[in-house]
């Protein structure tokens, strides 16, 4: 009732109607701004993906969107409906997985998903949508087995399934993956991109980059209750610089001298590999690096090899975080209102 | 995921959204579950009471009363208050697990009737009150108690703690919701309790001790509940005794519940 997931697979960025849309949202604890003036849209059929580290205000936004928490100044609006004013129907159209697995560990799967499918208002058909459930996430297995002995990938499974009893229109996700094994992870990540792929936007939390890499359309990077950038994860690297130059030399004897056209010519510390004869330093584009590479070859400096190694996320965080943005390496595509607001 | 099921999970439609009560009973589903899995609950919350049964009436029961079967009319009454009482730490322990793991965080973003979650922990306690009161009674009958009311005067002082337990249980709700580990919930109710049940008429007449705990003891609430279930089991209730006895629990209900309300609603 009331839902049409035909509505959701429209993957048109210029779609007219955000899944989310945020405005000046504001939240306090006490006398810590946890949120601090942020804005947020995210299209329909997107997966979304909002980067920081711990304690930067990650969770309190999804919990302000989701509606478990009011947020002490702005609005916003999920799938049309504010989330003060309508939250019944904000809950309506969402599913929210927080960030610790939030099952009763002492029934077993099915009985949760069971008691999930009761909720919404599934009857006789409960069990019938649990065991669907199961099947589809590979979990039939430990159906009847007290979710508090699963593991903690089968949790993220049997917790994600709970969310999707019902499909939601928009499906928050705080970190996912958070304690997850690599194999683990990879699993959860297929499983979003599956149901990405049925129209489902999602909005999730991550603090590992590559997360943000593997699965998001969009990022938005929050530190400290500000939104400091946002944008593809290319615009976002490409605003951090572009990467890393690392040079191997023909003659360890060149190092120095290969040392000092590295430093000058980039602008950057250059870092000397322990195996020796191989440098590396920032390098802001590949224009620069290329040029380096130049000067390099024309003070007849052998070498044996050089890369352009793609910079990455952890050194986009950093440059975003600490200095990078504001000192102007930014491009126009990532919004720095938030910068602007700190510097 | 499987890829080939990716279709059929995502295209399933909303039931018919439900309505409060369907939502409570889901909950008192959960709570019956959790009497299942978690058999052993049951365990802890006989033990002390059949200890504190078969320890006063065989250790004390000839000094305090003379012999045996006289303390155990005395005692039995009151052994249950303590039961229903300690058992109403409970729910409080329960629902500050659940807020612990996040579950109520999830429930709280379902468009449900959003008081329903304590609708299963009131389930959760009517049968863990029946089942233990039910228990320590049969130990009792065991022993040689014999109630001189019948089973209208037991069935009576039943419904009577079932009033206790709905009003105690209030009190460690409101703690479980302040207090997110549920083991200091069980400490801090215990701490409460003890006193409570101890400097009360359930164990030893009151007339013996110094006058400043005997002037505790007759305003104790936990006295005038035992009162009222002696009198209801054993003859002799009056109407006076039964209503000082309801009067806490109800005070408790009308202050609590919306305390509980307030502090479920208040993020």
């Amino acid at each position: 009732m009331k839902k049409d997931l035909n509505q959701t697979h429209n993957h048109s960025p210029n779609d007219s109607q955000w899944a989310i849309s945020a405005k000046g949202i504001v939240k306090r604890f006490a006398t810590n701004v946890a949120l601090n003036n942020i804005d947020l849209e995210v299209p329909q059929g997107m997966i979304f993906g909002i980067l920081g580290p711990n304690g930067a205000g990650k969770t309190t936004l999804l919990r302000v969107l989701s509606t478990l928490i009011k947020p002490d100044d702005g609005s916003a609006k999920v799938m049309g409906h504010d989330v003060v004013t309508h939250a019944h129907d904000v809950r309506l159209s969402i599913s929210m997985t927080g960030q610790f697995a939030s099952l009763d560990e002492e029934l077993t799967g099915r009985e949760n998903l069971m008691l999930q499918a009761k909720l919404l208002g599934f009857r006789r058909q409960a069990g019938k949508r649990a065991d669907d459930l199961l099947h589809a996430f590979e979990l039939e297995a430990a159906a009847q087995r007290q979710v508090k002995k699963y593991s903690g990938g089968m949790r993220r499974k049997l917790d994600i399934a709970a969310s999707l009893v019902v499909t939601p229109e928009i499906l928050f996700l705080d970190e996912p993956t958070t304690g997850l094994d690599p194999k683990a992870r990879k699993g959860i990540w297929r499983m979003i991109r599956a149901l990405a792929e049925q129209g489902v936007t999602i909005l999730l939390t991550t603090q590992y980059l590559e997360e943000a890499e593997q699965l998001a359309d969009r990022i938005a990077v929050i530190d400290n209750g500000k939104k400091i950038a946002e944008g593809t994860v290319r615009e976002l690297k490409t605003a951090a610089g572009s990467g890393v130059l690392r040079v191997t030399l023909t003659n360890p004897r060149q190092m120095e001298e290969a040392e000092k056209i590295l430093a000058t010519s980039l602008g950057n510390s250059v870092n000397q590999n322990a195996e020796g004869g191989v440098l590396s330093a920032r390098a802001e584009s590949t224009e620069a690096a290329n040029q380096t590479v130049a000067q390099l070859i024309e003070s007849g400096i052998g070498l044996d090899g050089f890369a352009m190694e793609s910079a990455s996320l952890e050194e986009v965080f950093f440059a975003l975080t600490g200095h990078g943005l504001i000192n102007g390496e930014t491009n126009d595509e990532i919004n720095k209102e938030g910068v602007e607001n700190e510097a | 995921m499987r890829h080939d099921q990716d279709l059929s999970i995502i295209q399933v439609k909303r039931p018919a959204e439900p309505g409060a009560l369907s939502n409570a009973i889901a909950f008192g589903w959960r709570a019956v579950l959790k009497f299942k899995h978690v058999p052993e609950q049951l365990f802890d919350l006989v033990m002390t009471p059949i200890m504190f049964t078969l320890l006063f009436t065989f250790v004390f029961g000839g000094a305090l009363a003379g012999d045996v079967d006289s303390y155990l009319t005395y005692f039995l009454p009151g052994i249950l208050v303590q039961t229903v009482v300690f058992n109403s730490v409970y729910s409080g322990m329960a629902l500050s697990t659940d807020l612990e793991k996040g579950l109520f965080d999830r429930f709280r973003t379902l468009p449900i009737w959003s008081l329903s979650p304590f609708a299963g922990l009131m389930v959760g306690d009517v049968i863990r009150h029946m089942i233990a009161s039910l228990i320590v009674l049969f130990i009792g009958m065991l022993l040689g108690f014999r109630a001189e009311m019948g089973i209208l005067g037991v069935a009576a002082a039943f419904g009577l703690l079932l009033i206790i337990g709905f009003g105690a249980g209030w009190v460690f709700i409101v703690l479980g919701l302040l207090i997110r580990t549920p083991n200091t919930v069980m400490t801090l109710g215990f701490t409460g309790i003890m006193p409570l049940v101890f400097a009360s008429n359930i164990m030893v007449d009151p007339s013996t001790m110094p006058d400043w705990l005997e002037w505790f003891v007759e305003i104790n609430p936990v006295s005038h509940m035992t009162t009222a279930m002696r009198g209801l089991m054993n003859g002799g209730i009056t109407w006076d005794v039964f209503f000082l006895a309801l009067l806490v629990p109800v005070l408790l209900t009308i202050i609590l519940a919306p305390v509980t309300l307030w502090l479920f609603r208040k993020e």
